[in-house]
Formats: C-alpha cells, sequence, structure tokens
C-alpha cells in the first residue's frame, strides 16, 4: 500500500514518500505526510502499521533532539540509524514490537550523504538506493538498471519520476502523489510534489 | 491528581490491584502511572502470554483470598467478577460478540465545523438501540463523534473531558483540538492489540486566550466568514493579511504552534492520528463519503452544510444495515457548539418517495399535454 524510496548521489540524498492515509479500503487523507525531521540533515521515512509508525517516528525524533540537547552537537545519520535500528531490536521480542519499515536519509559533514535501510524485523543496511512496500518490487530493477554512484540531481529526479510511472503503470493501487525531498549539505529541501499523469 | 486526594481512595486502589498485576506478571510501559490507577489501567494487553496455554483464557483469582481458588482454575464465566478488577475481562472471552456499526461524519467549511451521526446502535443482528447518541460534546468548543465500541467510546470520551478540565485549570487556557487528539490518542496506545475499539474524530473550535476578549474577537470573526475568506485569525484583528494564509498563524504569546480557528482530527485506538478537513468513520463510512466528495466545499452556507452531512446520513443509512435510525447534526463555531434536534430519517425516506413519484406524475403528464398539442396540431 505505501511506498518509500531513496537514492543516494555523490553529495546528496533523494527522498521520496506516497501522501495517502488509508484505513482498510478507503484513502482518508491524501496529503498526508510520512517523513519525520530528525535534524536538520536527517529525515527519516517510515511506514507500516496504523499507530506505530507515528508513535516509534515520534519516539525517535524526540530522542535525538533530546541527545543534542544533553551534548551540544547532533547525532550523525550512522549514529541516528543505529539508535533506531537498536530500539527496534529492543521491542522486537518483547509484548509490543514495532511494525515499521524506515529508511533514514542523511547527510553527514564527515561522511558525506548517506541512506539506510530498516525494516521490521530491525535489519539495517546502508544502500545506495532502497525502497520499501509492494512497490519496491516494481521499481527496484528499474533502480537496478539505471542507477550510478555519480548521479547528478537531475538524473536522480528522473529517476524517480521513471519509478513512479512504472508504479502508475503496473501497481494495482492508485498512489496519486508523492511528497520528494533532497538532503544535501545546506540541509533538506522540498521538491515539487510529483503527481500522477492521470488526474 | 486532584480528585484523588480529594476522595482519598488512590491508596486501596492501589494496594489491591498491584498484587494482581505481581500475580500475571504484566510490566508494561504505561503513560500516566499515577492517574490509571483509579481505573486498573494496567496493560493487559498480552498478559496472557505469560500464562500456560493450558489456562488461557480462564480467569485468575486474586492473591490475597487464594486459599479456596489457588488450586483449581475457575471456568471462564463471569459468574464470579467481583473480586477482580475490570481489565482482567481481556482474559474472559466477551458474553456476546461486539460490532461496530455507525456511520459518523464531520467536515470544515467557512462556517466552522459540522458533524453528523446516526443513532444506531447494533449488537450484531440486533439493534440495541435506536436512540444512542453518537456525539458526545467534550467541552464548550469540542465535541467527538464515537464510533466502534459504545462503551468505550462513552467511557473515554468522559476521561477525555476529565483530563482537558484539568489542563484547563491548571493552565488556564484550554487546551487545542490537536492537544486534545495527541491526549487521547497516547492514551489508548497501551490497550493496542486488545478488544477496545475507539475510533473518534474531534472537532473543536480553537479560539484564543480564555479571557472576556473572547466575544468581541469571535464577532469579528464572524464578519470575516461573511466575506468568504480563509481561517479567520482570531487575534490581531489588525493585521487582516495574515487571513490569507491558509495556516492560519496567530500572534498570542504562545508561539510555534498556536492556531485558531477550527480543528478536525481524527483519533483511532489503532494509534491513527490524522488532521484534516473531512473524515467519516463507521460502517457506513464509503456511502457517506461518496455524498460528501461531492457535496462539500469550503464556501458552503450553514444551510447547505447541514442539508449535505444530513443527505449523507441518510444514503448510508439507506444501505448499510448497521447505521440507521436518526440523524445528529451538530455545529461547531466560534461561539460553541450547537446541536440540530434529531430529524428521523424514516420520514426523509417517505418525502423522497413523495418527492420522486411527484416529479414522475409531472414528466408523465408533461409528455400528454405534449402528445396532445401536436394531435391538434395536425
Amino acid at each position: 500500500m505505501e511506498y518509500l524510496i531513496g537514492i543516494q548521489g555523490p553529495d546528496f540524498v533523494l527522498v521520496a514518500a506516497d501522501n495517502v492515509a488509508a484505513s482498510s479500503i478507503l484513502q482518508m487523507k491524501h496529503d498526508y505526510d510520512k517523513m519525520f525531521k530528525l535534524s536538520e540533515k536527517i529525515l527519516l521515512l517510515c511506514v507500516g502499521e496504523a499507530g506505530d509508525t507515528v508513535q516509534f517516528a515520534e519516539y525517535i525524533q524526540k530522542n535525538v533532539q533530546l541527545y543534542k540537547m544533553r551534548n551540544g552537537y547532533e547525532l550523525s545519520p550512522s549514529a541516528a540509524a543505529n539508535f533506531t535500528r537498536k530500539n527496534l531490536a529492543d521491542y522486537l521480542r518483547s509484548r509490543t514490537p514495532y511494525h515499521v519499515n524506515l529508511l533514514l536519509a542523511g547527510y553527514d559533514d564527515a561522511d558525506g550523504p548517506g541512506l539506510y535501510y530498516m525494516d521490521h524485523l530491525s535489519s539495517l543496511a546502508k544502500a545506495p538506493f532502497a525502497a520499501h512496500g509492494y512497490g519496491a518490487f516494481l521499481t527496484l530493477s528499474i533502480l537496478d538498471q539505471h542507477y550510478r554512484p555519480d548521479l547528478t540531481r537531475e538524473e536522480a529526479v528522473d529517476l524517480l519520476k521513471k519509478c513512479i510511472e512504472e508504479l502508475n503503470k503496473r501497481f494495482i493501487l492508485n498512489l496519486p502523489s508523492f511528497t520528494v525531498r533532497l538532503i544535501d549539505k545546506e540541509g533538506i529541501h522540498d521538491l515539487e510534489t510529483l503527481t500522477s499523469g492521470a488526474k | 491528581m486532584a480528585l484523588q486526594d480529594l476522595c482519598k481512595c488512590r491508596d486501596n486502589f492501589l494496594d489491591s490491584f498491584t498484587t494482581f498485576g505481581k500475580k500475571t506478571g504484566c510490566n508494561s510501559v504505561i503513560p500516566f502511572p499515577d492517574r490509571t490507577s483509579w481505573f486498573n489501567f494496567y496493560t493487559p494487553v498480552a498478559g496472557y502470554l505469560d500464562e500456560s496455554p493450558i489456562q488461557f483464557g480462564q480467569i485468575r483469582p486474586v492473591q490475597n483470598s487464594s486459599d479456596i481458588f489457588s488450586q483449581d482454575s475457575v471456568a471462564p464465566s463471569l459468574s464470579s467478577p467481583t473480586n477482580l478488577p475490570l481489565s482482567s475481562s481481556q482474559s474472559v472471552p466477551l458474553p456476546f460478540p461486539m460490532s461496530h456499526g455507525t456511520t459518523t461524519l464531520a467536515f470544515m467549511f467557512q462556517g466552522g465545523v459540522l458533524a453528523a451521526a446516526d443513532t444506531r446502535s447494533s449488537c450484531s443482528g440486533l439493534v440495541a438501540c435506536p436512540a444512542s447518541q453518537k456525539i458526545l460534546p467534550i467541552h464548550s468548543h469540542l465535541v467527538g463523534t464515537t464510533s466502534g465500541t459504545s462503551a468505550d467510546c462513552a467511557l473515554w470520551k468522559r476521561i477525555l473531558a476529565r483530563e482537558l478540565r484539568l489542563y484547563q485549570l491548571r493552565h488556564g487556557r484550554r487546551l487545542s483540538t490537536r492537544g486534545a487528539a495527541k491526549l487521547l490518542s497516547y492514551m489508548l496506545h497501551p490497550f493496542k492489540g486488545t478488544e477496545l475499539c475507539v475510533a473518534a474524530t474531534l472537532c473543536g473550535w480553537d479560539g484564543g486566550e480564555d479571557d472576556g476578549r473572547r466575544d468581541h474577537v469571535g464577532a469579528k470573526i464572524d464578519c470575516r466568514e461573511m466575506s468568504g475568506l480563509g481561517k479567520p485569525v482570531d487575534t490581531s484583528v489588525e493585521e487582516a493579511s495574515q487571513a490569507e494564509t491558509k495556516t492560519s498563524s496567530s500572534t498570542n504569546l504562545r508561539k510555534s504552534e498556536s492556531f485558531s480557528g477550527p480543528s478536525l482530527i481524527y483519533v483511532c485506538s489503532d494509534g491513527t492520528r490524522l488532521q484534516g478537513t473531512l473524515f467519516s468513520v463507521g460502517s457506513g463510512s464509503p456511502y457517506a463519503y461518496s455524498i460528501l466528495d461531492q457535496g462539500v466545499q469550503w464556501g458552503l452556507t450553514l444551510q447547505e452544510a447541514t442539508a449535505v452531512a444530513r443527505e449523507a446520513v441518510y444514503r448510508a443509512t439507506h444501505r448499510d444495515a448497521y447505521s440507521g435510525n436518526c440523524v445528529d447534526v451538530y455545529h461547531i463555531s466560534s461561539k460553541g457548539w450547537t446541536r440540530r434536534s434529531r430529524e428521523d430519517l424514516k420520514e426523509e425516506y417517505y418525502r423522497e418517495k413523495r418527492r420522486q413519484e411527484k416529479r414522475e406524475k409531472q414528466e408523465r403528464d408533461f409528455v400528454c399535454v405534449k402528445d396532445l398539442k401536436q394531435t391538434k396540431m395536425e
């Protein structure tokens, strides 16, 4: 139902998420934002079970901010990703596991851009590109085919558009619009919301 | 908590059920450990995972009175509930299957928020109550529609009302609708995965500071609404340009998220919390959505909005077996909530039938007259 995608370039990370908040067969909201800002240069994209997503993502968000308040400097994307994964793992074998799938995208001033893939079984992998949801089955091969480590921003957005085109063509569910954001050394930038041509 | 201190009952409750809590070994993360002790809110959610499968679903006796019960497990029944706190009912099979049939809807428009709901409480195939109230006022400027299990909804609405009142007394201002929604969501979170089912839309009007200024500022807002601008700004009236921005920021002393105007948030016991301008909840909601999506716009007058809401509930009750009987319409504006008198939809059905018959008769007459004219001319 829900779809997340991230593409890492040489000095940026491009992320996109669909905008549908669904409840059984109904779309309750068409403009729902699934990205959570952890810090000036880190975004957490979160999909999964209804309440767990917001609860878990807000928990991580507030803890990252608390770290900054206590220590005076922000967590790096790698540290934030590992912290998130640790929390997922801790809750995994408790009575209330969080069923969420995550992408964490960030820019570290020292290490550069990073995209981290996490899933509900608390696996963590740093990847050049990643996707979550049923739509991932359709789009990962496009990413495999066309991805290069030295993509420019325009090429990355084109690659993203190709993926969304494929979703519109073959995916059984209607995902009319996608929020798109780009993270680079300047911070987080909102790009134009991509809508399906069918409108 | 103020009430607890007043009643001096806190200690008794704490003692009686901490022992019970230890017995089942349930050790959950409760956001409000103190105040929830009043209602035995320790999480029953997966207490049964600790029990041996043989004793699954059977009542555990309290440890104090264990002499008689200790060895045997009591068969699952409601025959001896007296020494057990309410929340232990999770391990008891429900006495009858609960059903969640309803149609409730709420939407924002230039005149505030409109909420409508049917009045049928069903229980599987039985209409348990044809005149129940599904829209419950929480305070003067906040109303909640309820869907799910009626008892759960009624209880949680009261708890929310209590918490909001306490907040108001402690902080001197009303909690915003968003805050109320977040509060409700976090209170329901420990019960995720249990049979508790509450799906509510909180419809409210967030005002400015809670003082005498309210009335005359409210009047100014009404003038703004007449001119059909976007969401009105509550405070500094001089800054007219601010009214044009969709996210009406207010120049309150409280910075960051202060907002005034209508607010509509959907909260569900599974953890969903969505802010929006149009929601419909319940088994009849798809039918209502299709009517609302066509008819709801920002610029509706109160009459038109009420008509759309009534129509949507009527169509949903026509098609959905679990919705029916009457319709309640509530309107929330800067002055608070007002309630339209309850209307029986059966009448609406007959009225529509008569209208349709009259229309068909007119068409037939028209055709006859046309034929007559043609034959005359020939």
